[in-house]
């Protein structure tokens, strides 16, 4: 018997809150002073290129402030990462959180088919499904993605071998960009999610009662 | 890009901060500075003394090479120009140094040359790359007898308003004797196998791997080997003062 949600993993969770859309909106700051992708003289045609973000997604105060946020709660975020990690896999927690192939193909087919009403019956009950599986560890990596090219970013002389396999320092600033895109429709998919099974957010306030 | 938003955001933000008396260029100021502070920490743990990096890929050209608006000298009209080279021009070196002393361009050119292949990243997000032929600043401070400083001043004839408190003022920035004396590390008077143009700041600017654009200071009139950090004009604007890459 194990609580849903031990506390270690809800006050990682909910650090993480704040902390993405402050990051988020930080980062787009950052990105209006040069809203494209790739070098000066010749930059790429990419989606987003040229946009400029609303005021109301942005940290405002203009790029230094807008640095010194996204330096700021981004440490704190690689903090929090470092501690999550560490305990989910002291803990053994990754078994029943993260997405292993052979174990939750299937049931992410099944339950991403039920929930697109093409398959009737709902997927076997267990702690995670499959999709729920495959949709958390897909942002951790999302994360991991983003903390790697940030770095690259952040240090992209002193840095430069960790920026080789996303292309340098512009490779690695695009993929910063867009992972901030898949990023933002987790979140979306998550909030429908939650909003469909209102228990899930009870557990991860309380704790939930301990089940399987 | 080259609009440098962030300058006109200042500009536009200066005169409500004087009325307020706020720094509305800094929220969370405190907090804020605590992570310069660690990201500073950070930035020096990294730092490679020797290690020296030459960009692959195409050389951007001289006029493709963003120059945009940046610099802070205006016409009377407020629009930003290019600063005019002061009649005579010589870089002075001096501060805490054996010999100080009065370069013309010729004795720059005289001493040995450094010739580099960089990537330029500037603070709003874009790169370039370009070569850079001038002077190591370990070289100048060789023959000054700059022995111990641990900080370098670079001040430019570059002058206009400062982005807080409106007074006139030379565009400086100072760097770390580490950065300094890295071997990419010059003094330019070329780029690109050309003579530097007046737009990349003849006839002697800053320009070096390991710090962002804004720490390049073009348009030269001195360096000074110092003990104490002397900040800058973006720096003074809230942007980080070690800014390495």
């Amino acid at each position: 018997m194990r609580t849903p949600q031990p506390w270690p993993v809800r006050i990682t969770h909910w650090i993480n809150v704040p902390a993405l859309v402050l990051m988020a909106m930080s980062g787009l700051q950052i990105f209006i002073a040069y809203p494209h992708f790739g070098p000066a003289a010749n930059h790429w045609n990419l989606p987003f290129d040229g946009w400029i973000p609303p005021e109301s997604v942005r940290s405002g105060h203009g790029l230094a402030a807008g640095r010194g946020i996204h330096f700021l709660i981004g440490w704190l975020l690689v903090g929090n990462a470092v501690v999550y990690l560490v305990y989910v896999i002291a803990s053994g927690e990754y078994r029943r959180r993260f997405f292993w192939p052979p174990r939750d193909t299937r049931s992410l087919y099944q339950t991403a088919l039920h929930y697109l009403r093409i398959r009737r019956q709902p997927p076997t009950p267990s702690f995670y499904n499959g999709l729920q599986r495959a949709a958390y560890t897909s942002a951790m990596l999302l994360g991991i993605l983003e903390v790697w090219s940030g770095l690259v970013v952040y240090k992209p002389v002193q840095l430069h071998a960790l920026g080789i396999p996303l292309g340098g320092y512009d490779g690695a600033r695009t993929v910063h960009f867009f992972g901030l895109i898949a990023l933002v429709f987790f979140v979306i998919g998550h909030i429908v999610m939650v909003l469909l099974h209102p228990r899930s957010l009870g557990e991860m306030v309380t704790g939930g009662k301990p089940r399987e | 890009m080259s609009r440098l938003l962030t300058r006109r955001q200042l500009l536009a933000g200066a005169g409500a901060m004087l009325v307020t008396g706020c720094d509305r260029l800094q929220p969370m100021s405190a907090p804020v500075r605590a992570s310069e502070r660690f990201n500073r920490a950070v930035q020096q743990a990294l730092f490679r003394r020797g290690a020296e990096l030459h960009a692959g890929g195409a050389l951007t050209s001289v006029e493709e090479f963003p120059t945009g608006e940046y610099m802070i000298s205006m016409d009377a009209s407020g629009r930003l120009v290019v600063p005019t080279v002061p009649a005579g021009w010589r870089l002075k070196v001096g501060g805490r140094v054996k010999r100080p002393l009065l370069l013309a361009l010729e004795d720059l050119m005289a001493m040995p040359r450094n010739d580099q292949r960089i990537e330029h990243h500037c603070v709003e997000g874009w790169s370039a790359i370009a070569s850079w032929q001038g002077v190591r600043i370990s070289d100048i401070a060789e023959r000054a007898g700059a022995d111990d400083c641990a900080y370098v001043e670079f001040r430019s004839f570059d002058r206009g308003p400062d982005q807080v408190t409106g007074a006139l003022t030379d565009y400086w920035s100072s760097w770390d004797r580490d950065s300094a004396m890295h071997p990419q590390s010059m003094l330019a008077y070329g780029m690109n196998d050309q003579p530097l143009s007046p737009a990349h700041g003849a006839p002697v600017r800053l320009y070096g791997a390991v710090k962002l654009g804004y720490k390049n200071v073009k348009w030269l009139t001195e360096v000074n080997f110092l003990d104490e950090q002397t900040g800058g004009y973006w720096e003074h604007a809230g942007y980080e003062w070690f800014a390495g890459t």
